[in-house]
């Protein structure tokens, strides 16, 4: 692994921040969201990736087989776990967003200004 | 081993799902679950407070499944608890047993899910304070975080709890996915998530780009929680419109809970490898002043009681990132006091103010001028906190304000006596106006009434009287607040806590070698614990200038001089410009305060000199790709030895 993957990285975030930050609707709002929490499962990944090492689980191959972190990739299944429970919590808000304010556009919310 | 250590997140989160899970069945003996969750957070205060008491002499570390390091090297989880982490923790599980008792007559329905929300609440917290693993302060982060956004979105069928919930939400998120970037990165550069380990790690060279990127990634996410200029816009918004026991939480600790994660990663994982103490010393420093600073003028110029009180908790977040920032025991032992005094007391302004809307309806301070008469006791509790909360001896606060100016220097004594002044000030106007009807009506600002009469009472019926689980709780806060401040012990077992929290070389020892150490003497001895002449002038001068500020604000249009003076709309309207309501300005904000705050440490870094060549991000990222370059891999497998 090289610096390939930092490139991702910081692109997806990027774009992802940009989607957060542009938006006008609260449901694109969310996934571009769910972009930049994306960034984080590659470069989890991409710190633990080793070039031609198996999958972390030694039932079948020889002792002294290079293995990529098992680790990181715990870490990313966490990081999905958090992610499941604050995009569903958000989508809930977002339809009662609409419920309350007939829209879903960030700026047209109003309740909260000064 | 210490087997209370787990149950102090154990139990929260199994009184969390037990009445989730028999909620539904006992619908009629409500007041059994209410009784059990309130239960269950006294229990983690107490057992929290045992803790701290133990901790005294020498740092306690539990490890998960009996994973201890073997030869200096960790692969498991652990709690590593010292005085000050289960302090903070004590501190939120007395605001939320406060906080539960009550609700116990505050809503007209408490749904079971409140309570489970505010426990699970209580073990982010906890969890959070006590951790010694990186990724895990992450996940307890988010826990924290989660149940925060659900609380805040209490009373989803009104339109201002939504729209608090998601700005808080999505800031926060970002916040939290840089902050674990900035783990991922760290992991990849040393191997290892604990953060005793990663701390030995990096320690061994100087900070290259690397270490300096994910310093500032991991603390970008904890600045937000911790709401310091300009990642403070979403606080506002979301303390304006949670339940009143639940903005007790927000302000008491939650945000505080930020700045303990900063000075917990800098002090156990990034303090040596970063050097350059002076300079990270003053940008700190300057964040924490123009925090201060600009809490405290939002916070006199709002009349939305609650939101008040929210500016005025940013403004002492700043004053908390000063203690922090001065990087000596003297001035985080101050914080951690500060922190205390302030948690008590902005809690109980909290819940006197929930009384005020229960009984009146209302947060708007227009409109309840002088209608708070008959609200006597609750009066009394309000104008008490508010003159705890503007540093008079011997309340905690003053006790804290105190010690981070001795440390400081006497530079730093006007600029909090104008922060407490402005802020205590604001407090003691609303308490003049809405409980005695002294002055004259502020004139209502159409904008902010319209907001303030959007946030209706929580309860319905009842209402002519105060019950007894409302006044009791904010009175006792209050109390805890002075008794805590004239301790004489208190001095000496902060001082002590706040240099073994600084003490780096230690901690890793504790954590990574077993050691025992009840006296730390890596660093020098902490300051004086006495109270100086200096201090209660200072104490007294911020009281003093908060009377007048409120005299002020109170009865300005009867002075000859002020008279013709009429507040500026065009300045307001700018003021208010910023703070939008909008959240794609608040990820704006973070985004440009972000890439000031990193363009700032590359550019003190350098000016401090002593940086190695610099080293790209090429050469380095090949390093990762062995995945520990410094350490062997923290890995539970058997192949992984292949790697060493």
């Amino acid at each position: 692994m090289q610096v390939f993957p930092f490139i991702v990285v910081a692109w997806i975030l990027a774009v992802g921040l940009y989607g957060v930050v542009t938006s006008r609707h609260l449901v694109h709002q969310i996934i571009c969201l769910i972009v930049v929490q994306s960034s984080t499962y590659v470069l989890l990944l991409g710190v633990g990736y080793v070039t031609g090492a198996v999958a972390p689980y030694f039932f079948d191959v020889p002792n002294h087989t290079p293995a990529v972190d098992p680790v990181v990739q715990a870490c990313a299944l966490t990081d999905v776990v958090v992610e499941a429970a604050v995009t569903a919590l958000l989508l809930s808000f977002a339809i009662q967003a609409y419920k309350r304010f007939g829209t879903l556009d960030p700026q047209e919310l109003a309740a909260l200004k000064g | 081993m210490d087997q209370l250590l787990p149950l102090v997140v154990v139990v929260p989160l199994l009184v969390a799902a037990a009445v989730t899970a028999f909620g539904p069945l006992l619908r009629s003996r409500r007041r059994l679950l209410d009784l059990a969750a309130i239960l269950a957070a006294a229990a983690v205060a107490v057992m929290l407070c045992v803790i701290m008491v133990r901790t005294a002499g020498g740092d306690q570390v539990y490890w998960f499944g009996g994973f201890r390091p073997a030869h200096g090297v960790s692969i498991g989880i652990d709690f590593e608890v010292q005085p000050i982490s289960a302090g903070l923790a004590c501190l939120a599980a007395v605001l939320v047993t406060a906080a539960m008792t009550f609700s116990w007559r505050y809503f007209e329905r408490v749904a079971t899910y409140f309570q489970a929300l505010m426990l699970t609440f209580l073990a982010g917290i906890v969890g959070f304070c006590l951790t010694g693993d990186l990724f895990d302060l992450f996940v307890w982060f988010e826990l924290m975080g989660v149940s925060a956004y659900a609380l805040t979105a209490y009373r989803p069928e009104e339109r201002g709890p939504i729209q608090g919930a998601l700005n808080f939400a999505i800031t926060n998120s970002v916040g939290a996915y840089l902050s674990l970037s900035g783990i991922a990165l760290i992991y990849g550069q040393t191997g290892a998530l604990n953060m005793a380990q990663i701390g030995v790690a990096v320690a061994k060279h100087p900070a290259d780009r690397l270490v300096v990127v994910a310093f500032l990634l991991v603390i970008a996410g904890l600045l937000i929680k911790s709401a310091i200029v300009p990642f403070h816009f979403w606080l506002a918004d979301a303390h304006a419109v949670a339940p009143t026991p639940v903005c007790v939480l927000f302000s008491g600790v939650m945000v505080e809970l930020g700045l303990y994660g900063i000075a917990r990663v800098y002090w156990s994982v990034f303090g040596q490898a970063l050097g350059h103490r002076a300079a990270i010393s003053h940008v700190f420093l300057a964040l924490g002043l123009l925090t201060a600073v600009t809490g405290a003028v939002f916070c006199f110029r709002e009349r939305h009681i609650k939101r008040m009180l929210a500016f005025s908790t940013i403004s002492h977040a700043g004053m908390f990132l000063i203690g922090i920032a001065l990087l000596t025991p003297l001035g985080l032992a101050g914080a951690a006091v500060y922190v205390i005094g302030h948690g008590l007391v902005k809690a109980a302004l909290f819940l006197c103010t929930g009384i005020v809307l229960h009984r009146l309806g209302s947060v708007n301070e227009p409109w309840l001028h002088g209608r708070g008469r008959p609200l006597r006791v609750t009066g009394v509790v309000f104008t008490l906190a508010g003159l705890g909360l503007a540093d008079l001896p011997p309340f905690a606060t003053f006790l804290g304000k105190g010690w981070i100016e001795a440390s400081a220097g006497p530079w730093l004594i006007p600029v909090l006596i104008v922060c407490s002044s402005l802020a205590g000030g604001a407090v003691l106007r609303v308490a003049g106006g809405v409980f005695y009807g002294l002055g004259d009506r502020p004139t209502e600002d159409p904008q902010m009434a319209r907001e303030a009469a959007e946030e209706t009472s929580e309860t319905a019926g009842g209402k002519n009287r105060t019950p007894l689980t409302m006044i009791v709780p904010p009175a006792i806060l209050v109390v805890a607040a002075i008794v805590i401040g004239v301790i004489g012990q208190l001095g000496h077992f902060v001082q002590a806590a706040a240099v073994r929290f600084e003490d780096e070389a230690g901690y890793d020892a504790t954590v990574l070698h077993g050691a025992h150490i009840t006296h730390p003497v890596a660093l020098s001895a902490a300051g004086p614990t006495a109270v100086t002449a200096t201090d209660v002038l200072a104490g007294l001068g911020s009281v003093l200038g908060a009377l007048i500020m409120a005299g002020l604000a109170l009865y300005w249009r009867r002075l000859p001089l002020l008279r013709a003076y009429r507040p500026s709309a065009s300045l307001a309207a700018s003021a208010r410009r910023f703070q939008s309501g909008v959240v794609n300005d608040y990820i704006t904000w973070v985004v440009i305060g972000l890439a000031c705050l990193g363009g700032v440490f590359a550019f003190v870094i350098r000016l401090a000199g002593s940086v190695p060549p610099a080293s790209d991000l090429t050469p380095r990222a090949s390093r990762i790709s062995h995945a520990s370059p410094l350490l062997p891999a923290p890995s539970h497998n058997v192949v992984t030895t292949t790697r060493l």
